[in-house]
């Protein structure tokens, strides 16, 4: 397993500001883990699709943030939390240009392809964790092209 | 400790140039202020009391344009077309175009340039800030 690197940092999504706050706080610790300024560039964007989604169709939750290291690699797993409505139709849900709402439904499956591992826990009436996993090389997971 | 402090998100300007309208965007954009800059920019095109003939944003300063931000822009551009003003989205960072094409954004319908002042002559307009060439009017 990869072992935290550090403690695990909780941040509420509630609001428009802390959609804000939420970026700015991933993008300081992809900075601090040595992301590229590309990768970083693609996760805080992928992170704000999540936290979107959270606070719009899950209600508001929170996202938990934990830095990682596998060998000489740090990493950065987000889990995006939230006790809304769920997805019933996941692969819908994944599909480019699906929404259920106003949006362009490019969020859900934007994000996927922004880093190298995106998993969806949902169950209906109960709630979505979106967990992210990036690495800062683009090493030891490698994105599996899942299209 | 939470962001909730900073809830009053602050307003965009829009700044007149002739019949030109630019707007500088500047590192965190609040949903809500690019949504009230959607409404400001159409509003300041139909009323204007000079026509307005061109949008220019400029988005050198942001470091991410998400599917939010994004849609907002195209919105901005279609309803300024209507409005029979053209946009250009000037200066995006190199990273944030990898990015959108990579989210499946591309933005169909929008004018770009590099920078501001080719976004002003893709409009047929003289360079934001010219050098003072004549300073005895200026001063
Ligand atoms: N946390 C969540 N809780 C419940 N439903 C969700 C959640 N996240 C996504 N969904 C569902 O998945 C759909 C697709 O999400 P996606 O982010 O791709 O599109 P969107 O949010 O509708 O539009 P946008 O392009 O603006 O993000 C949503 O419309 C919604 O029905
Ligand atoms: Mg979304």
């Amino acid at each position: 397993m990869h072992a935290p690197l550090a403690p695990t940092t909780h941040l509420p999504i509630g609001s428009d500001a802390d959609l804000a706050w939420v970026r700015q706080q991933v993008r300081k610790t992809a900075t601090d883990l040595g992301f590229g300024l590309i990768q970083q560039t693609k996760l805080v964007t992928a992170t704000s699709e999540l936290a979107r989604n959270t606070l719009v169709h899950g209600g508001g939750g929170h996202v938990e943030v934990t830095p990682l290291r596998a060998g000489h690699v740090c990493g950065l797993r987000l889990s995006f939390v939230d006790a809304g409505p769920g997805i019933r139709d996941l692969d819908l849900a994944m599909t480019d240009g699906y929404t259920s709402g106003g949006g362009l439904g490019l969020g859900l499956s934007g994000a996927k392809r922004l880093v190298q591992e995106l998993i969806v826990d949902s169950c209906p009436g109960r709630g979505t964790t979106v967990t992210v996993t990036d690495w800062a090389s683009g090493l030891p997971a490698p994105r599996t092209g899942t299209r | 400790m939470t962001a909730s402090s900073a809830t009053h998100a602050n307003a965009v300007p829009v700044l007149a140039l002739g019949d030109i309208l630019l707007i500088t965007l500047q590192g965190e954009l609040h949903d809500t202020s690019a949504e009230q800059l959607q409404y400001d920019i159409s509003h300041r095109i139909a009323h204007s009391p000079l026509p307005v003939n061109g949008v220019v944003i400029d988005i050198s300063g942001v470091d991410i344009v998400d599917s939010f931000l994004g849609r907002i822009l195209a919105e901005i551009a279609a309803t300024a077309r209507l409005l029979a003003a053209q946009t250009v989205l000037a200066g995006m960072r190199p990273a944030v175009a990898i990015t959108l094409v990579e989210l499946g954004l591309t933005l169909p319908g929008l004018d770009t340039a590099l920078n501001v002042d080719r976004a002003l002559a893709l409009l047929g307009r003289a360079p934001a800030a010219p050098p003072p060439t004549r300073p005895e009017e200026g001063a």
